[in-house]
């Protein structure tokens, strides 16, 4: 079967054959609840730990400090609702890049009383410090910035804002979604600059879907969001999944072991297609900010991007136009807004992330197509006008 | 045969190879994110999503747009009473439910309470079922929500959810139903049932962990607060990545559910008769729950003066438990059996023997003959069983003080 070559590993990446190694026998003979006190529930139980030592070890953190979710969307969620919901309402700041899973939670607190500050940010999409220290003068209770932006994959100075974020006593939040595998994550070292919390999540990294983790430092007070039979220390009711668990800590095991290595690769890739890009006239978002190894966010003028996305899904490219969850809207991305790119330059916006499959053979044979698709879309546009 | 036998098959149950197989692709080559709408990738993961979907539907006589998917029953009896209870709360705030119901829903109303919501949690009778006399007397005129499980994961018993639902439609409440235990295992036919919102669980039906759906009626139409808010998917009911193979394995689980549940509850009613004809042999034992109305999978019984944890001790060949999973850490006597008016002693030696698709005659045959082994040693050791067979009223007895 004819399969496209797949660019787009921000949205989800292809499950490592490892990973899938590790998870079957949990989908077959392993089939105990963790919480059941039989030999099947105990093996499931050391099989549950041993990923959260796993996941611990990837991100720097202990693994008592690991809470496993269904997804990066519920580690959001979690902390900023489980934050809210033990502290009295008050400020609550987020960047104007944030996913959704932490902008619509942060609307959802506005309606219960707390005050919501939306941090601008510059031209290449970091928090604008002079608008940051204005806030913190204001005294949030709780912040909430990413490590690395979904769409442009920039990077913020979370340990910064963090650390300066520490005399006002806020909970510092940061998604680590797309970080986790591409990048080395130290809670350890973020945690002392002052970062309470990270997400991270299973199958942006070669894991399954349906497991991912809030590393939380445990002077914090969550509610939970899912309440019942008590598991994850109470944090996160609900029958442990067992299988993508063992498949999210298989992983970790994997990008903990790769990470360097692997941040090189895709560094000298992304160079390979940007060099190309440049050549052939886009813009690309963000290219002056630190950003991820692996994502590269452009725009040709005059070309709209969910036109030149098609044309490159039928050439055999898979590749974004936007975040995957917002991918039917047809409004120009938020993030390319919030950095003040022209609305007519953001509705042009590809984004192509790369991962463990990408390879310079399908990054020379993309520009070609790359090429020969612009070449065709602006002489149809010259005969239709 | 392979020890120790699996009889829990309440607390979860192995995927159904066929289900294993299913998933898989989606696992591997398969791997798009349902969400991505710029390629085949993203578009094989949502046709393979809806297909579920209508699988799931199927099952319960339900509209596929009726399907909301979620991490599992515990997050959809989350959303179904935070949703119901905080959308409608202009009309009322006031929540009934019942003292046997599962954790995941006892828990998440109690949190309502301490949101400013009243609860009532109705008793049930001897025989674990609730009287819809005492139901009806508990509804007030701000009574939003009723929430009754279909299936009691401890004791098995059925509860008259027709019936209630026509009491709560007559009255304009609310009625959510968690049916983990009951898909597979009884009838659910949605277009009959006045039930607005219905909990269902893949991992207790042959599909895997981690996946789980709530049913949202549309006509009359329900609405809910989300929970789970970001990307907007699941028409924005509940947001975030769905997990395509979770999903499939959940679709193909609940469609081999209808297509084999008549023939395989005939056989597991065999078993289940067998090993309680097997076990009632023995003198002072208890089945916990009605046994009519009680799905064919379950059997809870109670072994007078024997300690339970001895006794699971004692049969480790054997994997039971002596109450729900969710609560087993705990040494406290099931709160279900307490309801059902069983003094400790009873409720602390009961055990929860759950049968299903792969239990096999032999299996149940050796259960038999070790209980008889087992309990008859146990029972040498007690003092209290010597006071039984000498006659002894143990509830006259005066204990010394200690």
């Amino acid at each position: 079967m004819f399969a496209p070559v797949y660019l787009d590993h921000n949205a989800t990446t292809p499950l490592h054959p490892e990973v899938l190694e590790a998870m079957l026998p949990y989908l077959r003979e392993q089939y105990g609840n963790a919480s059941s006190r039989h030999e099947y529930g105990r093996a499931a139980r050391r099989a549950v730990d041993e990923a959260r030592q796993q996941v611990a070890a990837a991100t720097g953190a202990h693994a008592t400090e690991v809470v496993f979710t269904s997804g990066g969307s519920e580690s959001n969620n979690l902390f900023l609702k489980g934050a809210a919901a033990s502290l009295r309402p008050g400020l609550l700041a987020v960047s104007a890049v944030e996913h959704p899973c932490i902008a619509r939670p942060a609307e959802q607190l506005a309606r219960q009383g707390w005050e919501v500050a939306t941090l601008a940010v510059d031209g290449e999409g970091r928090v604008e410090q002079g608008a940051y220290a204005e806030l913190l003068a204001r005294r949030p209770a709780l912040v909430s910035v990413m490590l690395a932006n979904n769409e442009t994959g920039v990077l913020q100075d979370v340990a910064a804002l963090a650390q300066a974020a520490r005399p006002t006593g806020a909970w510092f939040h940061s998604d680590a979604v797309q970080v986790l595998g591409k990048l080395e994550l130290d809670f350890r070292a973020l945690n002392g600059a002052g970062v309470h919390a990270l997400s991270v999540s299973s199958h942006k990294i070669g894991g399954p879907k349906g497991a991912a983790a809030l590393v939380l430092d445990k002077r914090v007070e969550l509610q939970p969001l899912i309440a019942g039979g008590g598991q994850e220390r109470n944090l996160r009711s609900g029958t442990e999944n067992v299988p993508a668990i063992v498949g999210f800590g298989a992983a970790c095991a994997l990008a903990a072991r790769n990470v360097k290595e692997y941040r090189r690769r895709l560094a000298d890739l992304r160079q390979q297609l940007e060099a190309g890009l440049h050549h052939q006239g886009a813009r690309i978002f963000g290219a002056g900010a630190e950003r991820l190894p692996n994502t590269s966010y452009f725009a040709f003028p005059g070309v709209d991007g969910e036109t030149l996305v098609g044309y490159l899904d039928r050439a055999g490219f898979a590749v974004a136009s936007g975040a995957a969850c917002s991918s039917a809207n047809p409004e120009p991305s938020r993030v390319l807004m919030a950095m003040g790119v022209a609305p007519e330059l953001a509705r042009g916006a590809v984004r192509v992330s790369l991962g463990a499959t990408s390879t310079a053979a399908q990054i020379e044979e993309f520009l070609g197509v790359l090429k020969g698709t612009l070449e065709r879309l602006t002489s149809l546009t010259a005969m239709a006008s | 045969m392979k020890l120790p036998i699996y009889l829990d098959y309440s607390a979860t149950t192995p995927v159904d190879p066929r289900v294993a197989e299913k998933m898989i692709p989606f696992l591997v080559e398969k791997f798009g994110n349902p969400a991505s709408r710029s390629h085949s990738y993203g578009w094989e993961a949502e046709a393979a999503v809806e297909e579920a979907r209508e699988q799931v539907a199927a099952l319960v006589n339900a509209d596929p747009k009726e399907i909301v998917w979620t991490s599992g029953a515990t997050e959809s009896n989350n959303l179904a009473i935070k949703g119901a209870a905080n959308f409608y709360a202009g009309k009322g705030k006031h929540i009934i439910t019942v003292k046997t119901e599962h954790k995941a829903v006892l828990d998440t109303v109690r949190e309502m309470e301490r949101q400013g919501f009243s609860a009532t949690y109705l008793d049930v009778q001897e025989n674990g079922l609730i009287d819809l006399e005492v139901l009806k007397a508990a509804i007030r005129p701000d009574t939003v929500l009723v929430s009754v499980m279909f299936v009691n994961n401890e004791i098995g018993v059925v509860q008259p959810i027709a019936e209630i639902g026509e009491i709560c439609r007559e009255k304009g409440i609310i009625f959510h139903v968690d049916a983990a235990q009951a898909t597979g295992k009884v009838d659910i036919d949605l277009d009959k049932l006045k039930v607005d919102l219905m909990s269902f669980s893949a991992h207790k039906t042959y599909g895997p962990k981690g996946i789980g759906a709530l049913y949202i009626r549309r006509k009359p139409r329900v609405r809910l607060e989300a929970q789970m808010h970001g990307g907007g998917h699941e028409r924005g009911f509940r947001s975030g990545t769905l997990a395509t193979h979770q999903i499939v394995g959940m679709g193909e689980a609940f469609r081999l559910a209808k297509e084999e549940m008549v023939e395989e509850n005939k056989r597991i009613a065999a078993l289940r008769d067998k090993l309680l004809k097997g076990l009632s042999d023995m003198e002072a034992v208890y089945v916990n729950g009605d046994l009519e109305h009680r799905v064919a999978h379950n059997l809870n019984m109670s072994f007078a003066y024997v300690e339970g944890e001895s006794l699971l001790m004692a049969i480790k060949d054997v994997a039971v438990s002596s109450g729900s999973a969710c609560t087993s850490a705990s040494l406290e006597p099931s709160y279900v059996l307490r309801a059902l008016g069983r003094e400790d002693e009873l409720a602390h030696s009961s055990i929860r023997f759950s049968i299903g698709r792969f239990t096999t005659e032999e299996e149940v045959d050796f259960v038999v003959k070790l209980l008889h082994s087992k309990v008859g040693k146990l029972r040498e050791l007690s003092p209290l069983w010597d006071m039984f067979k000498e006659g002894i009223d143990l509830n006259t007895v005066q204990w010394a003080a200690h």
